[in-house]
């Protein structure tokens, strides 16, 4: 599954002279006026209302929300939940790109698409999986109890939650790549006698590296921002167990909009740096396939 | 021909070992729970969880509202990637990197931007409000919220696609007379429409399972306004783990029938490309 993800590359377009009509021009103008108008009221308009609002109430009031301890520790964990999470969906990415783009086995596809199935789980649905795994009622819940270990309404929930959201995000980025990339190169190296780490560090590595890159932006702008998942497992207990997104949450449900739309500008902020980030990629040539 | 050869490479064992075992640590074993859990559920209560009335209104908000949010992105989604593909004007890269945004940006923070947008004293809310239409806290911002998620689906299908049709033979139908319609009729759309149905699937089937952007302009009156992933919410904080893993079940098994489709869409759209280049 191709999550609609093809990069827009954009050719330079072929003008073809002489066949400009006063009816194509205007059909142009209609199409491009029609895509303006829909992009600016359901991306940019909520765009501009993050700052707009964020900053209602002046610059002092913006900082404020930063300066309460609730706030400073939901960014704590969220960054801690992506210090954990993304480098482990990198390395299960590149291990599983290693193996099924390298070698034939047996129920390849199976497991291709068993990766991709986070992507089309509903994030409520993965949250509440870990709830009734690990939750009081759940399989493993009055063993967890009397070993006085708490994974739901706790940090670790957090963290696997996020972890199952954006399991396939770098996995499904390598895979195609090094399907097409091919094994030649890695066999000769082998072959002339380097090692295994060697071969993966100096020939794979850097064939793979902007791939790779790509992948870990996405699946951090995801690990950041996930809500439902998280929502879920969370307990939303303030301080405590809520990430940057839920406190956005409870903010605006103590009807502090100044105070959310804050943190919101922040992950406004990381959303927006993560698509330069993303065609800066895209300039190096690299195409998502 | 055994597993793993021919080749010289290393670490068949190891990489293979690890994704199989953390897979099914992390996607698997959670999976089999909800399974075995809504199995285990006596069919009385499964049939109430399923089939209450409020569980009827939210399939009707969900599924209704994210299919016509589909057919919203389909259209626009396909004049969006058409003004990307066939046309130079000044932000086009602008517009092209903004596509993306809806993926980018986290949920709840979509949320409440387009919440405060549409609202009735919002900046687009206020004339839509004057003219007689509600967005905020209606079905409407419902399906405007699902429609805000699916929009790169729909147009980061068809974009490439387009990029893709074969622009001789536009050039070789209108030398044969054909007028600019009937191309579009009879070599791009046909050209393209794998591609459609692939964007529409996959727009339906985010904005199907969507909950951050959707729970902030929706208002969540049940009955109402109430999406089927809220009400696994409230099944869940009130501990009822069997009626949330019943309509959890029926989402997951509606997910893999459009997993499926998308599959069967992918592979006719191949066939399609292999056999058109012949």
């Amino acid at each position: 599954m191709a999550a609609g993800a093809h990069s827009g590359a954009l050719e330079d377009l072929d003008t073809r002279p002489g066949r400009e009509t006063i009816v194509s021009a205007l059909f142009r103008r209609g199409l491009i006026g029609l895509s303006v108008a829909f992009l600016a009221a359901l991306l940019l308009a909520p765009l501009a209302m993050v700052f707009a609002s964020a900053f209602h109430d002046g610059v002092q009031r913006y900082l404020q929300t930063f300066a309460d301890p609730d706030t400073q520790a939901a960014i704590r964990l969220t960054l801690l939940t992506a210090l954990i999470v993304v480098p482990a969906n990198t390395l299960f990415g590149l291990a599983a790109a290693w193996a099924i783009a390298k070698f034939e086995f047996r129920g390849k596809s199976l497991l291709i698409t068993l990766i991709d199935l986070p992507v089309a789980v509903s994030p409520v649905i993965s949250g509440m999986l870990f709830v009734l795994l690990f939750g009081m009622r759940g399989w493993f819940g009055a063993w967890l109890a009397a070993n006085g270990i708490s994974i739901v309404f706790a940090a670790p929930g957090i963290m696997i939650a996020t972890l199952f959201v954006t399991f396939p995000y770098v996995a499904r980025e390598l895979i195609p790549l090094m399907q097409q990339l091919g094994n030649d190169e890695e066999e000769a190296a082998i072959t002339l006698g380097a090692g295994a780490w060697m071969t993966f560090f100096r020939v794979t590595l850097p064939k793979i590296r902007w791939g790779l890159l790509y992948g870990v932006i996405l699946c951090n702008a995801r690990a950041m921002g996930e809500f439902g998942a998280v929502s879920v497992v969370s307990g939303h207990i303030r301080g405590l167990t809520n990430t940057m997104p839920l406190a956005i949450e409870a903010l605006y449900d103590d009807y502090d909009f100044t105070g959310a739309f804050a943190v919101a500008s922040l992950l406004t902020l990381l959303a927006l740096m993560t698509l330069a980030l993303k065609s800066l990629v895209e300039r190096t040539g690299y195409r998502r396939r | 021909m055994r597993d793993g050869q021919p080749t010289v490479l290393p670490g068949f064992g190891l990489t293979l070992g690890f994704t199989t075992f953390f897979l099914s640590a992390v996607v698997l074993l959670p999976l089999a729970a909800l399974v075995l859990l809504a199995a285990s559920t006596p069919l009385h209560q499964l049939l109430d969880a399923v089939a209450s009335p409020r569980a009827l209104a939210s399939y009707e908000l969900s599924f209704g509202g994210a299919l016509l949010a589909a057919c919203i992105n389909l259209v626009f989604g396909f004049i969006i990637a058409w003004t990307l593909a066939r046309y130079e004007f000044p932000g086009r890269r602008l517009m092209d990197a903004m596509i993306d945004l809806p993926f980018a940006l986290p949920t709840a923070v979509s949320g409440i931007a387009l919440t405060a947008v549409f609202s009735a004293n919002g900046w687009l809310g206020r004339y839509l409000d004057e003219i007689g239409i509600h967005v905020a806290y209606t079905r409407l911002g419902v399906i405007m919220a699902m429609t805000l998620i699916g929009m790169p689906f729909a147009v980061r299908t068809v974009q490439p696609a387009l990029l893709e049709v074969q622009r001789d033979l536009e050039d070789a139908a209108e030398t044969l007379g054909a007028g600019r319609w009937y191309v579009f009729r009879r070599v791009i759309v046909p050209a393209v429409l794998p591609a459609i149905l692939t964007g529409f699937t996959l727009a339906f089937a985010r904005a199907l399972g969507e909950y951050g952007s959707v729970i902030f302009i929706s208002g969540n009156l049940p009955m109402k306004t109430e999406i089927t992933p809220l009400l696994i919410v409230i099944h869940l904080e009130e501990f009822d783990y069997h009626g949330a893993a019943a309509l959890g079940f029926v989402m997951l098994a509606a997910s893999f029938v459009i997993l499926l489709a998308i599959n069967l869409l992918q592979a006719w759209g191949r066939d399609r490309m292999v056999r058109g280049a012949r």
